[in-house]
């Protein structure tokens, strides 16, 4: 095996990663912003304040991502980004207004804050919105036609449902008393679209890509990608008898487990994530481009990943430490 | 693609990056600034620069926001406008983009939390390090794009192959011939916009009666920052126009608004340059002026537009160099002068009313001259995108002018929106800082 079979894996996997660190850290923080209109003043602050500190870097996982198809794969980004023209306008859009609504909200006239709320939450909608839509769009090959443009329409919506069952888990782990009881609410109210946004991807991939089905259902991988599928169903499962609990035992101001919901729906998202991966791989424009055809030169490639391999560990060990600063129940932001 | 197309696509491009170089380039400089009041505090014990920096934290956690949500757009259209671009010099360009990323980006984001909103949960050491890690990571982003950027100004350290650069020496690549200039030139930049932000905003609160002493230490840090800068940047300047000279004499020639080479070329301070005629339209010059700081020689020979088969749009790059110097020479007579009026440990409380109108005046002075610098090194870099290399025309990509249109229309709509935003706060953070050091000053004079 020599080094230009190797590094377009390897890439593809970082990428891969950069991209599931994406989903799960600016999911949370997405989906908090979908929630925050349901929640009163005090509560928006809370919530805004449960995210303060890592949004910004949670967002660095996006860029490096998007940065990695550029760099290792430039065919590919152009193709994808190029197709997707659209929808990476508008989520770009959303993250531009999400961003700086968190400032903007608690620095301007205090008129215009809920003006800034307002954009804080369309903000987020849009990028979840966009972000659902351009996976579900990747997942066709950019097939035209009112069908697969609904389907990514779909898949949208899923996200956004399931970006807000991230959100709300976080909140129920990083906050307590009213708020804590209402996030259990929305909680419970995002399972259903978030199962339904899994379920549709599951089963529309295989459909409209013979290959991937072919990679599914034959013997004997179906057997040994079995546990993949009837994972996901009992954590959903698990995570559908648990809310209900946790709303009783949290309404007699007991807290411990706050933080299952949060795992649970990770765990979902992790699974979910390696399903997707493995339909996917070798390919990067699905029915058109591998990841060898699109990879740039292997000398531009080893450059990169020696600088990965030094940095990316650090990278994870300050990001640990500020989670690990910001650790327990959130309280107010002052910059004091 | 059509000519509209590309015409549409650079547009885009130029409006994201003038709108994303506005952040960096002040919170390059105000991150150092906030470690400055930090160490100040904490060698002084004085609360003064605590509330210095409490101010101008919140400033550049505005600015750092915005700065990221314009940064993320760039990298997304680096693709989508100029997929030439990577495809000719990805083995360049890759690696340095990667490179910002893994060891800046990740390390300003990772740490400004800590330091926007950690000083109650950690130590003071703590937090006195992340805020130098964010000051770190900053310019240290800024050192990978420019030596990007001064590759596709002066590319060197590479050999061409099949239509491909490939990297002979990673070292000249980076410490490309034009790097170490445009970089000091930036840095100093970034500096400058700080300082006058600083001045500025500091005496629109004394203005509005704010005579606390956390006020006062930053307008004094901004006037006495812009009276040391200056003459920095006027000399970094003049090297880096000599290196221009050397490296990239179309350029150069278009700066001077020279069509023909000549001997004892005058200095022009004003001139309407007319394409059509090859010549300048009402000029008025200084004559032997320009060769005498360029050759350092008043009769020396500056080569002219006509010995280049391409050269830059000549009226964009001769104007866009007039305001930067404009600016600059005001930036030096405003930094000066306050310097002096403040000479001593005058207290900032005595500054003429005039002179703080002219300061808040002067607020955004680095943003015109930052702007101005670009246009006049981006432009005059025209028509090549990397010279010699690839032209902007190579790389562009196949989205249809309509697409292009549309999204143009949407971002400056956007941009055009969080500017006036921007500007509008932070003069109400002011106002509003100013009123609380009043409402503070009168309940200590209450009680006394």
């Amino acid at each position: 095996m020599n080094a230009a079979y190797w590094l377009p894996v390897i890439f593809a996997g970082l990428m891969g990663l950069a991209m599931l660190v994406y989903v799960v850290l600016d999911g949370f923080d997405l989906g908090v912003g979908l929630l925050l209109p349901l929640a009163d003043d005090a509560g928006k602050d809370r919530m805004v304040a449960s995210i303060g500190p890592f949004w910004d870097a949670n967002e660095t996982w996006l860029v490096l991502g998007a940065g990695l198809l550029l760099v290792a794969f430039p065919l590919a980004h152009g193709v994808v980004f190029g197709a997707l023209y659209i929808p990476v306008l508008l989520m770009l859009v959303g993250l531009i207004l999400r961003g700086v609504a968190f400032d903007f909200r608690v620095k301007a006239r205090d008129p215009h804050r809920p003006w800034w709320n307002a954009i804080f939450a369309v903000g987020s909608l849009l990028a979840s919105l966009a972000q659902g839509v351009m996976l579900g769009r990747y997942l066709t090959g950019f097939a035209e036609g009112w069908l697969p443009w609904l389907f990514a329409l779909l898949v949208g919506a899923g996200l956004s449902a399931a970006y807000a069952l991230l959100g709300a888990c976080w909140l129920i782990m990083k906050t307590d008393g009213p708020l804590q009881a209402r996030a259990i609410g929305w909680a419970r109210h995002s399972v259903a679209g978030a199962a339904l946004a899994v379920l549709l991807v599951s089963g529309v991939t295989p459909l409209v890509n013979p290959a991937i089905a072919g990679k599914w259902f034959a013997l004997p991988q179906l057997f040994l990608l079995l546990p993949l599928p009837l994972l996901t169903v009992a954590l959903f499962a698990l995570l559908h008898l648990l809310l209900p609990r946790l709303a009783r035992r949290q309404a007699l101001g007991n807290d411990r487990y706050c933080w299952l919901p949060f795992a649970v729906t990770v765990g979902i998202v992790l699974l979910s994530f390696w399903g997707l991966a493995y339909s996917v791989f070798p390919q990067v424009v699905i029915g058109r481009m591998d990841i060898w055809q699109a990879a740039s030169d292997p000398e531009a490639l080893w450059i990169i990943l020696w600088g990965a391999l030094l940095v990316l560990p650090c990278i994870i060990a300050y990001t640990a430490f500020a989670y690990r600063v910001f650790w327990g129940k959130a309280d107010s932001l002052s910059y004091q | 693609m059509d000519v509209d197309a590309l015409t549409l696509a650079r547009a885009q491009f130029g409006a994201n990056i003038s709108f994303h170089i506005l952040f960096p380039s002040i919170n390059i400089a105000l991150a150092w600034v906030l470690l400055f009041f930090k160490l100040r505090y904490l060698r002084t014990g004085k609360q003064a620069w605590m509330d210095a920096y409490g101010f101008w934290v919140k400033i550049f956690a505005l600015s750092f926001a915005l700065g990221v949500v314009s940064g993320v757009t760039m990298s997304f259209q680096f693709g989508t406008n100029w997929p030439g671009y990577m495809q000719t010099v990805g083995n360049i360009a890759g690696p340095l983009l990667a490179y910002e990323i893994l060891t800046a980006f990740f390390l300003e984001a990772g740490f400004l939390g800590i330091m926007l909103f950690g000083r109650p949960r950690v130590s003071e050491r703590v937090h006195t390090f992340a805020t130098l890690l964010v000051a770190f990571g900053n310019s240290l982003s800024a050192f990978w794009i420019i030596a990007l950027n001064s590759w596709m100004q002066t590319p060197a350290g590479f050999v061409m192959k099949d239509g491909r650069a490939h990297v002979s020496d990673w070292l000249q690549v980076i410490f490309n011939p034009s790097m170490p200039y445009r970089l000091s030139h930036m840095l100093l930049a970034s500096g400058l916009t700080v300082a006058f932000l600083l001045a500025g905003l500091s005496a629109y609160r004394q203005l509005k009666g704010d005579r606390s002493a956390g006020n006062g230490v930053a307008l004094k840090t901004g006037v006495r920052l812009a009276a040391l800068l200056i003459p920095l940047q006027i000399l970094v300047g003049d090297a880096h126009g000599l290196n221009t000279m050397e490296h990239q004499p179309a350029k150069l020639a278009a700066i001077e608004g020279i069509w023909h080479t000549e001997k004892g070329a005058p200095l022009l301070l004003f001139a309407l340059p007319n394409a059509e005629t090859q010549s300048n339209d009402y000029a008025v010059g200084i004559p032997h002026l320009a060769s005498l700081i360029i050759k350092h020689d008043p009769d020396g020979e500056i080569r002219g537009l006509n010995e280049f088969a391409q050269h830059p749009p000549v009226a964009k790059v001769f104007w866009s160099f007039r305001v930067m110097v404009g600016m600059g020479v005001l930036m030096l007579l405003t930094a000066w002068f306050g310097a002096w009026q403040l000479r001593r440990d005058r207290p900032a409380a005595r500054l003429d009313r005039r002179l703080l109108c002219w300061l808040v005046a002067m607020t955004f002075a680095g943003w015109v001259a930052t702007l101005a610098g670009w246009y006049v090194t981006e432009i005059g870099r025209q028509p090549w995108l990397v010279t010699g290399v690839l032209t902007t025309a190579q790389a562009a990509g196949a989205a249809t002018s309509s697409m292009v249109a549309g999204s143009l229309a949407t971002y400056l709509a956007l941009y055009a929106g969080l500017l006036l935003a921007y500007v509008s706060v932070l003069f109400h953070l002011a106002k509003k800082a100013a009123g609380q050091a009043d409402a503070a000053v009168a309940l200590k004079e209450v009680q006394a």
